[in-house]
């Protein structure tokens, strides 16, 4: 095969689409979850809930997709990252337990329902955190000795990374909360509106100070955004980012219904795309480039020729899932 | 005990994963052994129903379909845990086999895991929503999905058994032919085999429930439909199953002869070697205590031929052996409970064939005793053949000791082990009670074209007067 022909740079961009999908999808029903129990009554619980009931699932697959197309396109990132976020990542997979089974537990479980209602909202709150834990851990970058992660399963754990948990839950909360006002009307949809407003000052804070801190985690990164001219190409993402923020507040305090959770997407793809920036070209920060750290020229090709007929499908068949639950959310459409 | 051979438990972090790997992935295949079966089992009633109208297949299908939804949620949240365990305790594996083992996850994933979530959200949420065919079609979808699950997961498992079409560079493996990866030998047993095992696992548990509604008297016309079908299902199955389970055990001995020999607790190889009955063998002194054996007969079922050649364990290095005992024993326990299976099976026959099934009560009792069957087997096997591929991850070419992560320590271990141990503790007792309460209150008939009022739809336990009147309850009719 031509070596000059690489497929990286497409395997970086599935990669970044899939791990954003995730980041949207289940963090929109990772938010719903953390709302949850903020919910009025009984009857706005299981409404809350039955917005996401059809549709969690196929959101939390894109995680599985996320950790295995990781291995598959880089794997030696795989072998280092995920040890090195041991304890993050078990805590986001028991969290993901106890959130994944209330959907069903707390309706055939009824004695114990308030503490699978707590299993939810707390799972959610938990996994999303988690989620923040590793993200911060990632920026930071890991203590490597040739392929292997060598430091400590504690290491992950700093001020920094701690932020960033907190960031993300209030990220994932703003995304629910845009979510829930477009599948509820009336009473609900003020409340969660209001919840979102909360959510809205939480992230820009975080924003705010995640930005002003990680130049101070990499010199590399201050580099990167403060010199001349990188600072005049780059200086859109801080503005939009502005601009979104001001458009989410508008849009949660008038009557769109659809702007909140679009303008929370907005927020996410601007930090998304500032680490990016911030990182690149490097997977395993300051030890492997995307280049270094690829899969072998044939597991890219040979898993690359189905996931161009099987992605695209498996993206139609999500959309008609979603267009079968469209509108707003009913609660008459169970199995139970 | 480690003079006998069997591990003990020690507080490092190879043994703590491995046991980690053995509870995670354990209670997970539970789940799978069940809902694949179960999801083809439904796209079935749902058929059955589209082509006579029969409300039997509908009030069946309502039926099953809430315990697969209780079963399918546990299935996925504990298999979430799997793919990540392979980073988080098993780095170096990662590494040296990412080449090979990821596309084959991924697109387990791709083909599978989008599909089951995507259209088990229609299937549960959409009778509904969309046409009857469509609904149909979500049924086999799921069900597909779960049969494609199986395909790659054991492709990559049987890769790791019997590795094939790789190229070993610097310590790590590299892909040479996808082909020959995919399809390496012990595959096409391995699918047969597995696959077999988890419809037989769910046609037993149908034959438990049946059982169980004809003998309390309630939906009797659901209960004798299950009896029939789970009967002349596993008619088939059972000995389809224990003959693709010989096969796939002369594969072992092409492929695996040292897991072979542990299952045969055979020490010493040669022409026409005895079939260990029952014994225990001791690894250190490498023999069998108390044995009953037969002379001939293990060459006779393995080679057929009376005196065909077979590797005995001696035959290998003893850090090359498997622990003996746990192989030894889980095989017979699987073989034991293949026996037990057909018994069963022959017995309902011959009832049937006499007109007797639905009123031989002891009969039905025992079928509700053997609910169960299918997943010892399932367990048994399962320990059979990855205790058995011992001391390799990828078999005869990297050891488990050098595959897990260098970072972790003993107590990191143990604290996760725990956690699992606890959580797991507490979800599978409670998703075992709710499926079977589901099963005490039957096949209850449920009119799918009268809208449920206010919050959520009712379940028995649930259904309380409406939660609050005077919320509008959605009254449009279903179009």
């Amino acid at each position: 095969m031509n070596p000059s022909l690489s497929l990286v740079p497409i395997w970086t961009a599935i990669l970044a689409i899939g791990v954003f999908l995730y980041v949207a999808l289940d963090g929109f029903d990772l938010g719903v979850g953390m709302l949850y129990n903020f919910a009025p009554d009984r009857r706005a619980r299981d409404l809350v809930m039955n917005s996401i009931a059809p549709i969690w699932d196929g959101n939390e697959t894109w995680l599985i997709l996320g950790s295995v197309g990781l291995l598959a396109a880089f794997p030696v990132a795989f072998a280092i990252i995920i040890p090195a976020v041991y304890f993050p990542i078990l805590l986001m997979l028991l969290a993901l337990i106890f959130r994944g089974l209330a959907f069903e537990f707390r309706y055939r479980d009824a004695e114990h329902r308030t503490f699978w209602d707590h299993g939810f909202a707390v799972g959610s709150a938990l996994a999303a955190f988690a989620q923040g834990v590793v993200l911060g851990a990632f920026i930071q970058g890991f203590q490597v000795e040739g392929r292997q992660f060598v430091g400590g399963s504690f290491d992950c754990f700093t001020p920094f990374s701690i932020f960033t948990g907190i960031a993300l839950m209030f990220g994932y909360a703003l995304l629910g909360a845009g979510w829930l006002v477009i599948k509820t009307e009336g009473p609900l949809q003020d409340w969660a509106r209001g919840l979102g407003r909360y959510c809205l000052i939480g992230v820009t804070l975080a924003v705010a100070v995640v930005s002003l801190w990680t130049p101070y985690v990499d010199a590399n990164i201050a580099a990167r955004w403060f010199s001349w001219p990188n600072i005049v190409f780059l200086a859109p993402v801080p503005l939009i980012t502005v601009a979104l923020v001001w458009y989410a507040w508008r849009s949660l305090n008038d009557q769109s219904e659809y702007a909140p959770f679009l303008a929370a997407l907005g927020l996410f793809v601007m930090s998304y795309l500032g680490i990016a920036i911030s990182l690149w070209p490097m997977i395993v920060p300051g030890h492997f480039t995307l280049d270094q750290a690829a899969a072998s020229q044939s597991t890219q090709a040979f898993l690359l020729i189905g996931t161009l007929v099987l992605l695209p499908t498996i993206l139609l068949y999500t959309a008609w899932s979603y267009w079968v639950f469209r509108g707003k959310v009913r609660a008459d459409i169970g199995y139970h | 005990l480690a003079t006998r051979g069997v591990p003990i438990v020690r507080l490092d972090p190879e043994h703590l994963s491995r046991l980690q790997f053995a509870w995670v992935v354990g209670w997970h295949i539970l789940l799978p052994a069940f809902t694949v079966g179960l999801a083809s089992f439904i796209a079935f009633l749902e058929g059955a129903y589209a082509l006579t109208k029969r409300p039997v297949f509908l009030h069946l299908s309502q039926f099953w379909l809430k315990i697969f939804a209780v079963s399918f949620g546990m299935g996925v949240v504990t298999g979430i845990v799997m793919p990540f365990q392979f980073g988080t305790n098993w780095s170096r594996l990662s590494d040296a086999a990412g080449n090979i083992i990821s596309p084959l996850l991924a697109y387990e994933g791709l083909t599978a895991f989008f599909l089951e979530a995507t259209f088990l959200g229609v299937l549960l949420f959409g009778r509904k929503l969309v046409p009857p065919s469509m609904h149909f079609v979500a049924a086999v979808l799921v069900a597909v999905g779960t049969l494609s699950s199986s395909f790659w997961i054991l492709a990559t498992n049987s890769w790791m058994q019997t590795p094939a079409g790789y190229q070993v560079i610097d310590g790590r493996f590299f892909p040479k032919d996808w082909f020959e990866i995919v399809f390496s030998p012990s595959f096409p047993f391995r699918l047969a085999h597995t696959v077999s095992a988890f419809y037989v696992t769910t046609a037993f548990v149908v034959l438990g429930v049946g059982a169980y509604t004809v003998r309390r008297g309630q939906f009797v016309p659901e209960g004798r439909m299950m009896l029939r079908l789970a009967l002349w299902f596993l008619a088939i199955f059972v000995p389809l199953q224990i003959v693709l389970g010989d096969m796939h055990g002369l594969n072992t001995l092409a492929h695996q002869p040292a897991k072979l020999a542990a299952m045969e607790g055979l020490w010493d190889g040669g022409n026409g070697v005895p079939a260990s009955v029952i014994g225990w063998p001791d690894q250190t002194a490498e023999r069998n205590i108390v044995e009953i054996a037969i002379p001939h007969v293990g060459s006779l079922y393995l080679t057929h031929s009376w005196n065909g050649a077979v590797k005995g364990l001696k035959d290998f290095p003893p850090d090359q052996r498997p622990p003996v005992v746990i192989v030894y024993f889980a095989f017979r326990i699987m073989v034991g409970v293949a026996l037990l299976m057909l018994t069963v099976v022959v017995t309902g026959f011959v009832l049937m064939a006499r007109g007797q099934l639905d009123q031989t009560r002891w009969y039905l009792r025992l079928c509700q005793i053997t609910t169960c069957l299918g997943f010892i087997a399932v367990i048994a096997g399962w320990t059979t053949t990855e205790v058995g591929r011992q001391p390799w991850t990828v078999y005869g070419l990297m050891r488990t000791a050098d595959s897990v992560s260098p970072s972790l320590t003993g107590p990191n271990v143990l604290l996760s082990l725990l956690l699992y141990i606890a959580v797991y503790l507490m979800i599978y007792p409670v998703g075992l009670t709710l499926m079977l309460r589901l099963v005490w209150r039957g096949p209850v008939p449920t009119d799918e074209a009268v809208p449920i009022g206010g919050g959520r739809p009712k379940s028995a336990i649930d259904a309380l007067p409406a939660i609050n009147p005077t919320a509008s309850p959605n009254v449009e009719t279903a179009t």
